[in-house]
């Protein structure tokens, strides 16, 4: 019987790792297209586009890409108390 | 009405004697409190107290001014110096503080089973720290001299004693207090300019959307004039910027890279109470940082086209009063190249480039004052006038945001909080940065690896110590003046980048990891970086040190970028060949992975 619940704890524990390492990914990859992509490797292509008194890409670089910094974050937060709970290793 | 430096002494008195207050009412009793102030810190004050550790002087002071001249590439610092949060807090906040000890080289020392491995990661802490600190005097010293009428050596034996009194007796308990009502002072200083600013100039009080607005003089979006302005003037388009990709990108990989490996932001998330709370820490600690940082690039538009629009072009006897003081200050110097008695400040397009030689202006000393020329203007040495070109303007960054309210006119007051603003700034990293070298003295190299038995007061008492000595130490290098502070900052970042970034990601993410193999790439990582950046800074001839002799046109700056992935391969590599880490090691790496069981802090 005690064999079974912590082959089942580790179990659990090994696919909550791999949950959170998936939603890591997720948000790390919009992280490197707003900053690297958007900023840095397209900034020139996506400066022929203006938005009111902004060049697209020159807003990512100096404005857009923080905001998202943030945003991303809450995301996580809010990702991340829903797969604690789901996984049941949340803190009481 | 008060002038500037009575206002400036009247601000800058008031918020010392609030940090004092701070400091006496949190005084830290034992080592727990001197370490992580108590491991009690709400996510909030933690987020406010992260946000001004973090925003140095060179946030404050001279980062508008490098976005100003930079324009487009500016953008490097914006996003390199907010992008790491979202790795810290992603990556590493939430494991370490499960982790649940004191310091970095403390979770180096155990997940490596290594006491070597400690004690090279706290040598790499002090490193680190101290490099960045010296960039913090600086920038108190500039403050100082400026404002407060004092020679900046005078400024910074200042800001070293206050930092001393709050530090040393409250360690981490009265830096964490200190540090949310210096956040306070220097969002206020910060936003209150910026916000005038932006609703004289665009209409608009909100900074950031001032930035993408109309110029109430109904010449256009601002970014447009501007972008024209500088095309005029022979300055690469401000929206375009003229830095490589490969170096941007380089560069903001090291600043992103090296944010979430520095020791005095990772010890920030020891300080709260759980695993949730170290998440929302980082959230609130971004969000405040993001406060600042979407108005500093407005900022620095705005005070690009003042600049250009104020001096243009104007004749020497007409130019307005901010421009004489920070003449007199050093920070601005006017060579009358073609004798017109008019200012001609022109980028390369149009025949200009750097006015004079040195990188601080060198006037003429003639029986003690300074030689003044046919209409007033200051005299630089004649060696130091560089008539390869036309330009006869050159203007230091760091100063772009502490004369840009003298610049719009604003009332005396505000400029005085902006230097209260600054030194906040300067004071708070300050700060952390001596925490960390006295905690990786006292805690790491004594208590953990040479004096184990030694006693808690013992301890203590070594840490006030450390924290003394390592003060006089960051004062008397500041005075040896090692170039703008923005850039003696950034080189911290590419040391931390290439050797703790991927040594406690992969001690997290990778159960495999070992002691041989982490320690290799440390060393292997911090050592190329530092050969690098110490090659090009200080043996190459300055001529030199351009895009044409780096390694694949990677600046000294974008290097620690490389050095990470050096230390990233070297580790996995030396892994392979060497032992596994012991089933215990194992398991602790498995139980960081799950919030739950997080305790307080511990000491041992």
């Amino acid at each position: 019987m005690d064999n079974k619940q912590a082959l089942t704890e580790t179990e659990r524990h090994q696919k909550y790792w791999r949950a959170n390492v998936k939603i890591l990914s997720l948000l790390l990859t919009i992280w490197f297209v707003v900053s690297f992509g958007c900023s840095i490797l397209f900034v020139k292509q996506l400066n022929q586009f203006q938005v009111a008194g902004f060049k697209v890409g020159f807003w990512f670089a100096q404005q857009g890409s923080m905001i998202i910094f943030v945003l991303l974050i809450v995301a996580y937060i809010i990702l991340m108390n829903k797969l604690d709970k789901k996984y049941d290793v949340d803190e009481k | 009405m008060l002038d500037v430096q009575t206002w400036t002494y009247i601000i800058v008195g008031l918020t010392f004697t609030l940090y004092i207050g701070i400091a006496v009412w949190s005084r830290a009793s034992s080592t727990k409190e001197f370490y992580v102030a108590g491991g009690g810190v709400s996510p909030l004050c933690n987020g406010l107290a992260t946000a001004a550790d973090w925003m140095s002087a060179a946030s404050f002071i001279s980062m508008a001014g490098l976005i100003s001249f930079d324009g487009l590439d500016g953008a490097r610092y914006l996003m390199g110096w907010t992008g790491g949060y979202v790795l810290l807090a992603l990556l590493l906040a939430p494991y370490l503080r499960k982790f649940g000890k004191f310091t970095v080289p403390d979770f180096i020392g155990d997940r490596y089973y290594s006491n070597n491995a400690r004690v090279v990661a706290l040598f790499c802490a002090i490193f680190v720290s101290f490099t960045y600190v010296v960039g913090q005097m600086g920038g108190v010293g500039l403050v100082f001299s400026r404002f407060l009428g004092v020679s900046a050596n005078t400024g910074i034996m200042i800001g070293m004693t206050i930092v001393f009194a709050y530090a040393m007796f409250g360690g981490m308990k009265g830096i964490t207090y200190t540090q949310v009502a210096q956040y306070c002072v220097l969002i206020f200083a910060f936003m209150v300019p910026a916000i005038f600013i932006s609703l004289l100039m665009t209409g608009n009080p909100i900074p950031l959307l001032g930035f993408g607005s109309e110029l109430v003089d109904g010449s256009g979006y601002l970014l447009d004039r501007l972008d024209g302005l500088s095309e005029d003037l022979g300055f690469a388009t401000y929206t375009d910027g003229s830095k490589s990709t490969i170096d941007m990108f380089f560069i903001t990989a090291a600043l992103m890279f090296g944010t979430a490996g520095l020791p005095h932001v990772i010890i920030r998330f020891f300080t709260v109470p759980s695993v949730k709370d170290a998440r929302k820490s980082a959230f609130y600690a971004l969000f405040f940082i993001v406060i600042l940082y979407t108005a500093a690039p407005a900022v620095a538009a705005f005070a690009r086209t003042n600049l250009i629009t104020s001096v243009s072009n104007v004749a020497y006897v007409d130019l307005p009063d901010w421009f004489k003081a920070w003449e007199n200050a050093g920070l601005i110097a006017w060579v009358d190249k073609n004798e017109d008695g008019k200012v001609q400040y022109l980028g390369k397009g149009r025949g200009g480039g750097k006015a004079i030689t040195s990188s601080k202006a060198v006037a003429q000393i003639i029986e003690g004052k300074p030689a003044r020329g046919k209409h007033g203007q200051i005299l630089v040495t004649p060696d130091t006038i560089n008539t390869a070109n036309i330009n006869e303007l050159e203007v230091n960054r760091d100063i772009m945001v502490l004369a840009n309210p003298e610049i719009a006119k604003l009332p005396n007051w505000i400029i005085a909080l902006v230097a209260a603003g600054g030194l906040a700034a300067a004071l708070s990293t300050a700060a952390g940065l001596l925490l960390v070298i006295s905690t990786s003295i006292s805690h790491d190299l004594l208590k953990r690896t040479l004096m184990p038995d030694i006693s808690e007061k013992k301890e203590l008492m070594f840490a006030r110590i450390s924290i003394f000595v390592a003060i006089l130490l960051a004062g008397y290098s500041t005075t040896l003046n090692l170039g703008f502070v923005g850039q003696v900052v950034a080189f911290a970042f590419g040391l931390a980048a290439s050797s703790f970034f991927p040594a406690i990601l992969l001690g997290i993410f990778s159960k495999r990891m070992n002691r041989e193999g982490a320690v290799a790439g440390m060393v292997v990582g911090i050592f190329f970086t530092a050969s690098y950046i110490i090659y090009w800074k200080f043996v190459a001839l300055p001529i030199d040190n351009n895009a044409a002799n780096w390694f694949l046109g990677i600046s000294p700056e974008g290097i620690g970028t490389v050095g990470m992935l050096i230390n990233l391969a070297v580790s996995l590599l030396i892994c392979r060949l060497t032992p596994a880490p012991p089933e215990a090691v194992q398991k602790i790496v498995s139980e960081i992975r799950i919030p739950r069981g997080a305790g307080e802090a511990t000491h041992q």
